[in-house]
């Protein structure tokens, strides 16, 4: 099949001439416009944990210029972000905020883990005090290596994101539809020795 | 010019308050004479800025070391030639030590208030408590968590 975004002009001379598409083929059509719309304004949350935050303040700024791409709009309310960027390193203190956080986004919501800390812990990741990777509380859609990823490589896994919100489809998503299923994810809790998920979650933790 | 007001402070102390003179200068303190070496130092010497109280952990000598850096705001020279400015005057270290196996040292804050959440945090990391201290609770770390991170001896549970 075609890419939805793209209307061949032969496709164009049909819908002109009367033929009209099928019902699935509409969707595709519509789908298209939907992604691309959304894809084209992703607002990130308003929200740096350490220095990559910096990486991430130098994106929006006018060198590289988050505009350019739809993203200006840091929101510094999770209930208006699209996307939270993880930028910097999770304390185990931190952590339950950062879930929480992501809990009080609307759908659809992506996270965006940035850095080498927020992908697996690292430099840090054997003390006592930082989360091994935010992947372990919430679904990570793209992950940005680097200590800390210059703005180009933010850029890049921006691109990645929005080929991925491309690649969506309206029947398949989970925050859309007939069926209601929660994303919610459980708050870590503080240990002894770290942070635990509370029992009912631990099963349902893949 | 800080070892004359060492030279003054022994002087001030009753006799073995000193229990050792460091090669960078730093004294170190019999913990019983802190708080009179403090309000000696604060009200008649002008050290009147606690600017950082530090932990040490000395695991193989068996003792953990408090550190003490105190400035006083308006009793500098000025570096060319001399001349009174007002400039700060200090750091002014002063150490005391404490056995590991029951870490205990008096509070400094009623001499300085600034003391109050440093003493919070090296009671959070290597677990001295602090006698005196009006609210010793963790400050970095979550009531529930077990242990003195930075103690040489701590480690981490896999979690």
């Amino acid at each position: 099949m075609s890419d939805p975004e793209s209307v061949s002009p032969e496709q164009l001379a049909l819908e002109q001439s009367g033929v009209f598409l099928t019902h699935s083929e509409k969707l595709k059509l519509v789908e298209g416009i939907y992604n691309w719309g959304r894809r084209s304004s992703l607002w990130p949350m308003m929200f740096g944990l350490a220095c990559c935050a910096f990486e991430m303040m130098a994106t929006g700024a006018p060198r590289f210029d988050f505009a350019r791409f739809g993203s200006e709009f840091f929101r510094a309310s999770p209930r208006q972000a699209d996307v939270m960027i993880v930028c910097g390193t999770v304390t185990k203190k931190m952590a339950p905020a950062v879930v929480r956080l992501y809990n009080q986004m609307a759908e659809p919501r992506y996270v965006v883990a940035m850095g080498a800390c927020a992908c697996s812990g690292g430099p840090f990741r054997d003390g006592y005090n930082v989360v091994q990777g935010i992947d372990l509380y919430l679904p990570v859609d793209v992950y940005i290596p680097g200590c800390p990823p210059r703005p180009e490589s933010l850029l890049e896994g921006w691109f990645a994101l929005q080929r991925l919100i491309d690649r969506q489809r309206l029947k398949e998503v989970p925050w859309y539809g007939k069926e209601e299923k929660s994303r919610e994810r459980p708050i870590p809790r503080y240990g002894p020795h770290g942070l635990t998920l509370p029992e009912e979650s631990q099963e349902a933790k893949r | 010019m800080t070892e004359e007001v060492f030279r003054r402070l022994e002087q001030a102390l009753p006799a073995g308050a000193f229990q050792e003179v460091q090669e960078n200068g730093a004294r170190v303190l019999a913990p019983e004479f802190l708080l009179e070496a403090g309000r000696y130092l604060r009200d008649e010497e002008g050290f009147d800025y606690l600017s950082n109280l530090s932990g040490v952990d000395w695991i193989e000598r068996g003792y953990f070391e408090v550190v003490y850096h105190l400035y006083a705001m308006r009793r500098g020279e000025r570096l060319v030639r001399g001349e009174a400015s007002g400039g700060p005057l200090g750091p002014l270290v002063l150490k005391v030590r404490t056995p590991r196996e029951d870490p205990r040292v008096p509070s400094v804050t009623s001499l300085w208030p600034g003391a109050l959440w440093q003493e919070r945090e090296t009671y959070d990391m290597l677990g001295i408590r602090f006698e005196g201290h009006p609210d010793l609770r963790r400050i970095y770390l979550w009531d529930e968590f077990e242990g003195h991170p930075l103690r040489k001896d701590y480690r981490p549970e896999e979690s």
